[in-house]
């Protein structure tokens, strides 16, 4: 855990943003909160990196944030991929606040794609990246219409998606961003984290807030909210599972991501969540491949 | 038409307005999140005469050019008004329908909740929100709470609510996703009501 301390440096607002802004964002928060799942418009601002890298996520985690929060930011699951490493610092230097990689001293994560593996607690706010934050645009292009479908509960299309993808596929074949319905009144995305983390979304203790930067978008899940991810009767939601376990630590019960690790079709299995997985192996548990220094690639190509 | 402004007459507003503003939105922020738990405000300006200083914090936090505000004819004063306006700069509207805020300080006699904006069938956000003033969170009858944001369920103690207040309260989530959400302060503390929120007055 490191402060930042830069405070000369600052050539902008404390957390970016000027104070309009985010009232106006911090407005929208608050409806968002009030009416869960609902997609609340918000003035989106240019932010210093283009959308599709998290513009929604840094605006709604700059209108929030303050100097005696700790910040934690994953892409992935992985706290330390380009994308991460480079909100996080932007974070250190312009709110003034600790950052960290660990999920249970963090008060503020902002995730891609990701709801870490360790249960989240009261008091936490998980902020989610969105790049489409309406889950039936994929079924109808026009604003207006989808508008109307939430505004009158008028979800029968998504079922048809559904029972479309049972006719074709033997089952519900979409495995990210899967659709939730909120408190039983709006249909929502996820965002475009794995169906593996939708279970985690149903009764969570943490703020759930989520961000569209380019859409311009705002919506909520408040903590212990009912999240129900739809399926049908004779076909039930299921997780995805995998045969292997993480080859770093062993996981059994965590999301893997499939590495591959040469031209001949070696591969591994590992933990997306880098905190989950290190917290692990700092506590002596060990997979396949610990301590396995890519042997391999040691080898001359053939 | 002389429109001199005193500004020796207008107290001040948060010392520090960044990062004030900041600590306050998070209770706010939670207390939306989690209905009915109550927040102290560490920091809370002294807001003028009438005006408690944990809704002069909700002011000076969401009101600006942007938000229309209703203010209860209590508040009509140069005093209030004048605050409001330097440090927020929103206008006042007098119609409830209008008001993106509205401000109660004397609850028996403001106009009904269904008076106000209960937003759109598309924009439901486009509701008001009140900041109603009660003189305690803590000890009048108890009402139970359960929905979003409580696990289980919740008590919450106001005092100081008309007859029937929990009736409109009762109404207003009946008509979910339109309603208007409730902010309540007494002090240094404030607590919450969305809409979304059912509740139940103990004895009922």
């Amino acid at each position: 855990m490191t402060a930042g301390t830069n405070e000369p440096e600052r050539y902008y607002n404390y957390a970016y943003l000027d104070e309009q802004t985010k009232r106006m964002i911090r407005r929208a928060i608050l409806k968002a909160l009030a009416i869960p799942g609902y997609q609340a418009p918000f003035g989106s601002r240019e932010m210093p990196v283009p959308y599709g890298w998290g513009t929604g996520g840094i605006q709604l985690t700059a209108a929030i944030i303050g100097p005696d929060d700790v910040y934690k930011c994953i892409d992935q699951g992985a706290d330390d991929t380009t994308n991460a490493v480079s909100i996080r610092k932007f974070f250190a230097q312009v709110a003034d606040v600790a950052t960290t990689e660990d999920t249970a001293a963090a008060t503020i994560i902002q995730t891609r794609h990701r709801i870490p593996e360790q249960g989240l607690k009261e008091g936490q706010v998980l902020v989610f990246q969105v790049p489409q934050p309406e889950p039936l645009r994929g079924l109808e292009a026009r604003e207006t219409e989808t508008r109307a479908m939430h505004a009158y509960e008028e979800y029968g299309l998504q079922y048809v998606s559904l029972y479309e993808s049972v006719a074709t596929y033997g089952r519900i074949a979409s495995t990210v961003g899967y659709p939730t319905m909120i408190d039983e009144r709006y249909l929502m995305s996820p965002s475009p984290i794995p169906k593996f983390d939708n279970p985690k979304l149903d009764d969570n203790p943490a703020i759930l807030l989520f961000g569209a930067g380019r859409e311009k978008r705002i919506y909520a899940v408040p903590p212990y909210t009912r999240v129900r991810s739809l399926d049908f009767d004779d076909y039930p939601f299921e997780t995805q599972t995998w045969e292997e376990d993480c080859a770093l630590c062993g996981a059994t019960e965590s999301y893997l991501d499939e590495v591959v690790l040469d031209d001949s079709g070696e591969r591994m299995f590992v933990c997306s969540d880098s905190s989950f997985c290190g917290d692990r192996r700092a506590a002596g548990h060990a997979g396949s491949m610990a301590g396995h220094q890519l042997a391999s690639l040691d080898k001359e190509p053939a | 038409m002389s429109i001199a402004f005193d500004l020796a007459r207008v107290s001040a507003g948060f010392a520090d307005p960044t990062c004030e503003s900041q600590q306050v939105f998070r209770k706010l922020m939670d207390a939306m999140a989690r209905p009915g738990t109550l927040h102290d405000l560490s920091v809370a300006p002294d807001a003028p005469m009438g005006l408690d200083r944990a809704a002069g914090a909700v002011a000076l936090t969401l009101f600006d050019f942007e938000t229309t505000v209703w203010l209860d004819p209590a508040l009509r004063t140069e005093a209030v008004e004048g605050w409001l306006r330097f440090h927020c700069g929103a206008p006042f509207v007098a119609d409830p329908q209008q008001a993106a805020f509205a401000v109660v300080t004397d609850l028996a006699a403001a106009p009904a909740l269904s008076a106000f904006n209960a937003g759109d069938a598309k924009y439901p956000d486009r509701s008001t929100t009140l900041v109603i003033q009660l003189p305690s969170l803590e000890t009048g009858p108890p009402a139970t709470l359960t929905g979003p944001g409580i696990k289980s369920k919740a008590t919450l103690s106001l005092d100081g609510l008309r007859p029937d207040f929990w009736a409109e309260v009762q109404d207003n989530h009946a008509r979910f996703q339109f309603g208007v959400d409730l902010i309540f302060v007494a002090g240094d503390r404030l607590t919450a009501l969305p809409r979304s929120t059912r509740v139940v007055p103990e004895g009922d």
